[in-house]
C-alpha cells in the first residue's frame, strides 16, 4: 500500500488546482477589463451620445437601449415564466403534457443564442410586422430567459415545505389562497434570485438582438418601444470590429460597463439569497 | 347522536387497504383516543375526517362518515366549510414563517374575507387565551412565530384552529415533540377544551390515551379492534389483541 497521506495531499492538490484554473480566467478577464476600462469611464462617457463615428463621445443610447431592453425583457418574461412555475409545481400531475412541457423548458434553455435571434426575426420582426424594435427585442430576450425564470421559481416555490400547504388547506384556505399567501410569499426570494440571473444574462447577449433591435449607430434615444435602439453588447460588438481606429479607451471602457452591468445584477441576486438563507429557519 | 359517525369506512392507497371496514362514533364534548402500533392507520382514519386524504392521488374511500348527521363525501360537502367545522394539530409544531399575530388571524382572514382589525386584535386575544398563552405572548404578538420553543409553537397552531372557530379538533400525536412537562400542560389543555369542542387525538403513548381520553379505540392493520370505554378498554378489554397491545406486547 502506498501512503494514504501522501495521495489524500495529492489529491486535495489536484482538486485546489481544478478550482483555481475556473478562478483564474474570471479573475484576469475582471483585472484586464477594469485595468484598461476604467481610465475611459467618465460622467462625459456615460452620458453623451457617441461622436465621430464612435470613435469619440460617449454610449448614453447603448446603456438606455440596454436598460430598455432588459426591462421589456422581464415584463414579459416575469409573468409568464412564474404563472408557468406555478402550474408545474402546485398544479400539474404527472403525465405527458406535463413531461413535455418539462422537456421544452431543457430544450429552450439548450438552444444557442443565435438561433433565438432568427426565430425573433421570423417571428415577431417578420410575421408580427413588429419591424427591428424595443419589443421585438424584448420579446426575443424574454424567450430567451424564460427556461432561467421558470426553472429557478419552481425550484424556489418547490423548496417551500410540503407542510405550509397542508397547514393552510386544513385551515380551510383554497388551494389558490394557499399559493398566494402561504408559498407565494416564501418563494418570492429565490423568484427574484432567478429573474436577476436572467436579467444580467438578457443584458449580455448580442445574437438575438443582432437581427430584431440593434441599432448600429443612433445618436439619440428611442421615442417608443416600436423604435430601433443601441445596445452594449451589440456596441461592443461594432466597434471592437466593425469600425477601425477606435481607442481602446472606448473599447474597453464599453466593456467595463456592460460587465460592471452584469456582475452587479449578479450581486444583487447573491445578496438577496443570502439574506433570505439567513432569515430562513425551517 | 356522536359527532362524527363511521360506517363501514374503507380506504385504498392504490392497491394497499389502509382501513377496513371502520364504525366507531366520536361523542360531542368527549376526548376520544385512537391508539395502535406504527403503520396501521390512525393518521389515515384522522385525515378522513377533514379529508385531508384529498390531496392524495389514487386513494378511495367507502363507506359513510357521517358529522352533524350528514355525509362528508357527499357532493354537496363544501371543502371549505367541513374544514372550518373539523381543523388538525399535526405531530410536528407547524407555525407559519410569520408573526404570531399573522398566524393565528390566517384562519379568520381565509374564512371571512377583509375583516375589521379590532375583530381581528379579538380573535387573536380570545385564542391566546384559550390556549393559555395570552399573558406570555401579549407584548411581542408581532414577533416571528418560529422563534417560540416548541411547546410554545405547538400551543400555538391550537390557537390558530381555534380562531376559525370550529367544532372538532383532530390531534395527531401532538406531543410527540414535547418533553414530559409540556406534554402534561397540553394534556390540561386538552381537558380545558374539551367542554367546548370533539377531541380525537391519535397517540403511541398508551399513559397519555389512559390519562385524558374518555373514549379509545385501538387500531392494528388497518382495522378497529376495539372501541369503548377508556377504562373498559385498559381494565377490561375484549379482544386479545387489545389485551397483547396493552400490555406491551406489540412494542
Ligand atoms: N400516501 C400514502 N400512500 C401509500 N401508503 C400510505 C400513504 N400514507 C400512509 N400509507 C400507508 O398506510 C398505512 C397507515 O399509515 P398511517 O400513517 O395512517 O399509520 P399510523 O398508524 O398513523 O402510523 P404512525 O403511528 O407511524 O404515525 C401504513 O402502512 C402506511 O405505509
Ligand atoms: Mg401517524
Amino acid at each position: 500500500m502506498r501512503n494514504p497521506h501522501r495521495t489524500q495531499k495529492i489529491a486535495f492538490f489536484l482538486l485546489l488546482l481544478a478550482t483555481l484554473l475556473i478562478v483564474v480566467p474570471v479573475g484576469l478577464i475582471v483585472v484586464i477589463i477594469i485595468q484598461k476600462g476604467l481610465p475611459g469611464i467618465s460622467w462625459q462617457f456615460l452620458s453623451d451620445i457617441p461622436r465621430q463615428g464612435m470613435r469619440a463621445g460617449g454610449i448614453f443610447p447603448a446603456i438606455v437601449g440596454t436598460v430598455y431592453l432588459v426591462t421589456g425583457a422581464i415584463v414579459f418574461a416575469l409573468p409568464i415564466g412564474l404563472l408557468a412555475a406555478i402550474y408545474l409545481s402546485e398544479y400539474s400531475k404527472d403525465n405527458f403534457l406535463t413531461r413535455l412541457i418539462k422537456l421544452a423548458i431543457v430544450n429552450l434553455a439548450g438552444v444557442p443564442s443565435v438561433v433565438y435571434g432568427l426565430f425573433g426575426l421570423a417571428l415577431f420582426v417578420v410575421f408580427f410586422k413588429l419591424g427591428a424594435s424595443i419589443l421585438a427585442g424584448s420579446l426575443t430576450l424574454g424567450i430567451m430567459i424564460l427556461p432561467i425564470i421558470i426553472t429557478s421559481s419552481r425550484e424556489a416555490l418547490e423548496s417551500v415545505p410540503y407542510t405550509f400547504r397542508e397547514v393552510s388547506l386544513s385551515l380551510g384556505a383554497s388551494k389558490w389562497q394557499t399559493i398566494r399567501h402561504i408559498v407565494l410569499p416564501n418563494a418570492i426570494p429565490g423568484v427574484l434570485t432567478g429573474t436577476i440571473l436572467g436579467l444580467g444574462r438578457a443584458a449580455g447577449e448580442t445574437a438575438p438582438i443582432l437581427f430584431t433591435v440593434a441599432a448600429f449607430y443612433l445618436p439619440f434615444l428611442p421615442k417608443s418601444v416600436f423604435d430601433q435602439a443601441m445596445a452594449l453588447p451589440y456596441h461592443l460588438y461594432v466597434i471592437s470590429t466593425q469600425v477601425p481606429n477606435v481607442d481602446e479607451k472606448i473599447r474597453y471602457g464599453t466593456a467595463f460597463v456592460l460587465l460592471a452591468l452584469v456582475l452587479f445584477m449578479n450581486l444583487v441576486a447573491i445578496i438577496i439569497r443570502y439574506q433570505f438563507r439567513k432569515k430562513k429557519k425551517w | 347522536m356522536p359527532k362524527i359517525q363511521t360506517n363501514g369506512l374503507g380506504l385504498w392507497y392504490g392497491g394497499f387497504h389502509a382501513l377496513k371496514n371502520v364504525n366507531a362514533g366520536f361523542e360531542a364534548n368527549k376526548i376520544t383516543a385512537i391508539i395502535g402500533p406504527s403503520g396501521c392507520g390512525k393518521s389515515t382514519l384522522l385525515r378522513v375526517f377533514n379529508r385531508m386524504n384529498d390531496l392524495i392521488e389514487g386513494v378511495r374511500i367507502e363507506g359513510d362518515v357521517l358529522i352533524d348527521g350528514s355525509n362528508i363525501f357527499d357532493m354537496r360537502t363544501d371543502l371549505v366549510t367541513l374544514r372550518e367545522k373539523v381543523g388538525m394539530v399535526f405531530q410536528r409544531p407547524n407555525p407559519f414563517p410569520l408573526s404570531i399575530y399573522e398566524n393565528i388571524v390566517f384562519g379568520v382572514r381565509v374564512h371571512n374575507g377583509r375583516v375589521k382589525r379590532d375583530k381581528l386584535d379579538e380573535a387573536v386575544e380570545q385564542s391566546l387565551k384559550s390556549v393559555l398563552l395570552w399573558d406570555e405572548l401579549k407584548d411581542r404578538l408581532d414577533k416571528p412565530a418560529l422563534r417560540l420553543s416548541l411547546e410554545q409553537k405547538q400551543r400555538l397552531c391550537i390557537a390558530r384552529l381555534i380562531a376559525v372557530r370550529p367544532d372538532v379538533l383532530l390531534m395527531d400525536e401532538p406531543c410527540s415533540t414535547l418533553d414530559p412537562q409540556a406534554t402534561a400542560r397540553i394534556e390540561e389543555l386538552m381537558r380545558e377544551l374539551k367542554a367546548s369542542y370533539t377531541i380525537i387525538i391519535v397517540t403511541h403513548n398508551m399513559q397519555q390515551a389512559a390519562r385524558v381520553s374518555d373514549d379509545t379505540g385501538f387500531m392494528l392493520l388497518g382495522e378497529l379492534i376495539e372501541f369503548g370505554r377508556t377504562e373498559a378498554i385498559f381494565t377490561a378489554p375484549r379482544d386479545k389483541r387489545t389485551e397483547d397491545y396493552i400490555t406491551g406486547r406489540y412494542g
